[in-house]
């Protein structure tokens, strides 16, 4: 038995099917999807973090990391005491006296980049290997599934360690090692459903048509494909920012000079024993919410598209 | 049964062999050799004499096959801190990871279970509902965060449990280990509670889906049919369907475990092979670090091969197929 | 109805089982009344849809929510088991209730030993050491045909065919001398020879032991050989109830009529095959009235009513219909035995 193991505890569906109604199917995706008050409200959630993430240089109070505001006489101060450039710490200052909020404005940004970039080559690398592994079948497929299988058998943070120890710090070696984690199961993914529409009848039709294959591949096969990576994107974002800052956490992601929220949360770490909690906990939570809220937005598109699969 | 277990270690061999070789290929030739090998305060001459002596010098097979043949004889070189054998150095540790993984594991097993099936029996009640949005929970929040605020309440604030570090050790076939004492048992609690979280929201998961696909079979009616009582039929007719693909996943998962303990050895100061390889990062022990990759690696391995045996011993059905193959 | 004189094993009146769906009520049973004695087999005889299998769930007690039982009563050796206790329905079941299904392959636990699945069987009603419940076991094998039973005791059910694993649910259901057996379409997938077999050796075992056997099927020739009366349902009623023989050769029920009618053998080579036109009515949509109405060439205004139960003088059976065959009709019509 092989043990390329799918062990993504939010793939295990746990729901029933939902009924169906007579509208065109983006207005029943939308009327479904909203059915979850939960999952709208996650999905304000993520809008609002993304929107902190974009413009953060322009809304945060501070910039942290201009060297000349920052003064470590600002050292851990609780959160709504005052610095000494008369701004108020509405979530108190860090170690070397930067603005904890600007701080978590500027590390959701980095954090959020990283996360999603990654997510994004590593879908756009995953379909391709994917559509061509179903299209192409016979011993592409097995040869690519065999490469597929091994790497998933392993856990993320084994490959991640790996790579990071290899290649160093730095964001683009953690983009690298985020994209190397993720393609294989955006690529599995991708696969197994273009099999199942490869099967069918449409295509056919368009080979009859004599089209090229990279147009049968892209115009045909790729729409039936979205749902399932729909679904599939978002919980590996989820992931792939959870893995960021666990990495950056253990000193292996990003550097100093670019703090993503896990390193922010390593740099509060040492403080929480001698009472300044705040400096651990604030940026812990702004990573904590972001992840949630992706991952409840996740759940429910995963409910409401997979139903859909089955028609 | 014979045949099985041969294929199968042969495919672990390969997989080890290759493993090897990325890892190789990886800090050689991506990393300079020379800063890995050779401790950055060797003079001069000790570096020239380190080249020649580790082979440096030679082509990059030549130094493929040196390393294959040290590692097959337990050779993977000695850290540059502590001066003795980086193998050795893991395997001190080694203890102290597994001890964590398997009660994170056991946790998540006998806490896991029962709640999963609680959860299918009575799918629509509050008790099932709380329960998986509790598994969201579970496995969406990032282990290093959760561990931390564990330590942050229950050490810092309530003072309950002692916030980093191993207990008090005793000698249990041959290893260290601290869960005999209740001391041992209070240092152990925490991480390996916080080790557990994502496991647990895995297996309740897996287990609800089981037990809600497995009550509506046949056989399961035709046991209420022979009037066995529902206790037995939770227990012995449910749980065994169940356990099968739960233990499986299990099983793959202690490797996963292994490895993510990196993290809670980090933030516990746990003593294990995960907070050996963060501390050689930071202090640029390479030969520890390599070390501890190509032994997880092959442990990984190994774990797998073991879970495939034990599936087949498992489940009668697979058993006879693979006799058969 | 063949009655031996004695008190009936099952006395069946007016049940009603009903599904509570979110799109309505489905009536599966509807007013169902029968009655069996000891050594003696009914036939329970309809389409899938028609009722049957709801019933025998009915009585054993084993209905899956959304489904309840309404009203009516199923009285068991004097004693009604609407209303159960759980508790009770655990001391029943197995013991003097038994059940075969109708697909051996799911009936059997695929990851536990046959020998286990017997022996708990035993020990669920009765304080025996395992050592004398697999006695008992080896013995109940052995009574349905299985030779070997040693070996077999250890094997998996996934090592035996389909026809063993029949028998060996059968053998569960002997294995504490039940007095009534329900059977649901047991030997339904199986091949022709096999069912033979195990029809020929239900009838046997029957006759030895005093056991009251209710067997559902769709199939009319296995209820000919094998039943002493036979009941038809549609849509959740009973439309013709009475003596095999009498029944199968004349019957008196359009629906019956049409059913053995159009069993192939019945007809002359060459002449196109008797059929019922039309197709079982959803349950939730019924016709008003009687439910078989809008397939009848026997159909008339009055059956936009509820038929009752009534027992035409000299036919010895009880049919609901407005319209029945007249019994000299029948005669003439189906001359010649049902082959069996």
């Amino acid at each position: 038995m092989t043990t390329g193991g799918v062990t993504d505890p939010m793939l295990v569906n746990t729901e029933e099917t939902v009924g169906e109604s007579t509208q065109t199917p983006y207005r029943r995706f939308l009327e479904d999807f909203c059915e979850n008050k939960i999952a709208v409200v996650s999905f304000v959630v993520v809008v609002v973090v993304s929107m902190i993430a974009l413009f953060a240089p322009f809304i945060a109070p501070t910039d942290p990391y201009d060297l000349s505001t920052v003064t470590v006489e600002d050292k851990a101060l609780s959160p709504g005491m005052t610095m000494l450039s008369g701004q108020v710490a509405y979530l108190g200052t860090d170690g070397s006296g930067r603005d904890l909020l600007s701080s978590i404005f500027y590390g959701l940004r980095i954090s959020l980049t990283v996360g999603i970039g990654s997510g994004i080559i590593a879908l756009a690398i995953g379909v391709v290997v994917g559509l061509s592994a179903a299209y192409f079948g016979g011993r592409t497929d097995a040869l690519i599934m065999r490469l597929v299988d091994m790497q998933l058998s392993f856990p993320a943070i084994l490959i991640a360690l790996v790579l990071l120890v290899t290649l160093g710090k730095g964001v683009d070696k953690t983009l690298i090692a985020l994209i190397v984690v993720q393609w294989a199961y955006y690529a599995r993914t991708v696969r197994g459903s273009a099999l199942v529409e490869r099967n069918k009848e449409y295509i056919e039709s368009a080979q009859c048509l004599v089209l090229s294959k990279p147009r049968i591949l892209f115009r045909h096969l790729f729409p039936n494909v979205v749902a399932p990576i729909i679904v599939v994107g978002t919980m590996q974002t989820a992931h792939a920012i959870a893995l960021e800052a666990t990495l950056s956490f253990l000193g292996l992601g990003m550097e100093q000079t670019e703090p993503s929220l896990g390193s922010l949360i390593a740099n509060g770490f040492d403080y929480i024993h001698s009472g300044h909690y705040w400096i651990t906990m604030y940026p812990g939570m702004a990573l904590l919410v972001t992840i949630v809220a992706i991952n409840l937005v996740g759940d429910q598109l995963r409910d409401v598209l997979n139903p859909r699969l089955q028609r | 049964m014979t045949v099985f277990i041969i294929r199968r270690l042969m495919q672990a061999g390969v997989v080890v062999v290759l493993m090897s070789f990325i890892v190789f290929s990886g800090v050689f030739l991506v990393g300079d050799p020379v800063d890995i090998l050779i401790s950055d305060e060797a003079d001069e001459e000790d570096r020239e004499r380190a080249i020649a002596g580790l082979g440096l010098d030679k082509p990059f097979h030549i130094q493929y096959l040196v390393f294959l043949r040290n590692a097959s004889q337990g050779n993977l070189g000695d850290s540059f801190i502590f001066e003795e054998p980086a193998l050795l150095l893991i395997l001190e540790r080694m203890p102290a990871t597994f001890e964590l993984a398997l009660f994170a594991l056991l946790l998540a097993v006998v806490v896991g279970i029962p709640l999963g099936m609680l959860a299918g029996l009575r799918p629509n009640s509050v008790t099932s509902k709380s329960i998986m949005t509790g598994s969201i929970l579970g496995f969406s929040l990032p282990t290093f965060w959760v561990g931390i605020m564990m330590m942050m309440l229950f050490a810092v604030i309530l003072g309950w449990l002692p916030s980093t570090g191993r207990g008090p050790t005793t000698t249990f076939l041959g290893m260290e280990v601290s869960f005999t004492s209740w001391k041992g048992i209070s240092h152990l609690l925490m991480p390996a509670i916080n080790l557990s979280l994502f496991k647990l929201a895995l297996v309740i998961r897996l287990t609800r889906a089981g037990t809600r696909e497995v009550i509506h079979q046949d056989y399961i009616k035709f046991a209420q049919a022979k009037g066995i009582s529902s206790s037995r039929i939770v227990l012995v007719h449910l749980l065994k369907n169940i356990l099968i693909p739960v233990v499986t996943v299990l099983g793959l998962e202690f490797g996963g475990l292994v490895a993510f303990s990196v993290v809670t050895e980090t933030v516990f100061a746990w003593p294990g092979m995960g907070k050996l390889l963060i501390d050689s990062i930071g202090m640029l022990d390479r030969p520890v670090i390599v070390a501890y990759l190509m032994i997880i690696v092959f442990l990984f391995v190994v774990i797998n091969l073991v879970v495939d045996i034990v599936y087949s011993i498992l489940d009668p059905r697979v058993r006879l197929r693979e006799m058969k193959a | 109805m063949n009655t031996n004189g004695s008190r009936p094993t099952l006395q069946v009146s007016h049940l009603q089982t009903s599904f509570m769906t979110k799109v309505g009520e489905v009536k599966a049973v509807n007013d169902v009344s029968f009655s069996v004695h000891p050594g003696q087999v009914l036939g329970l005889v309809g389409e899938s849809g028609s009722g049957k299998t709801v019933t025998g769930f009915s009585i054993m007690g084993l209905l899956d929510h959304p489904g309840r039982i309404i009203g009516g009563e199923i009285q068991f050796r004097g004693e009604n088991l609407v209303g159960a206790t759980k508790k009770r329905w655990q001391q029943l079941r197995g013991s003097q209730i038994a059940m075969v299904f109708q697909d051996p392959m799911m009936t059997l636990n695929p990851v536990l030993r046959i020998d286990t699945q017997m022996i708990e069987a035993i020990r669920a009603h009765e304080f025996v050491s395992r050592k004398e419940a697999r006695q008992r076991a080896r013995d109940a094998l052995g009574q349905v045909g299985i030779p070997s039973p040693d070996e077999r005791l250890k094997a998996y059910p996934h090592q035996f065919s389909g026809g063993m694993r029949q028998r060996v649910s059968i053998a569960i259901a002997l294995l504490n001398k039940p007095d009534l057996i329900i059977a649901d379409e047991p030997t339904t997938a199986l091949d022709v020879t096999i069912q033979a077999q195990i029809l020929h050796e239900a009838q046997k075992l029957c006759q030895e032991t005093g056991t009251a056997l209710i067997w559902i099927t769709h199939d009319l020739s296995v209820i000919a050989g094998l039943a002493d009366d036979v009941a038809v349902m549609y849509a959740g009623r009973i439309v013709e109830y009475g003596e095999v023989d009498n029944v199968l050769d004349h019957p008196l029920h359009p629906y019956t009529h049409g059913l053995i009618g159009s069993v192939p053998s019945r007809n002359r080579r060459g002449s196109p095959l008797h059929q019922i036109p039309g197709m079982t009515p959803s349950l939730l949509n019924l016709p008003q009235g009687c439910a078989f109405r809008t397939r009848c060439p026997q159909a008339s205004d009055i059956c936009a009513t509820v038929p009752d139960v009534s027992e035409p003088r000299g036919s010895g059976r009880l049919i609901r219909c407005h319209t029945p065959m007249l019994l000299t009709e029948s005669i003439t019509e189906l001359s010649g035995m049902f082959a069996t």
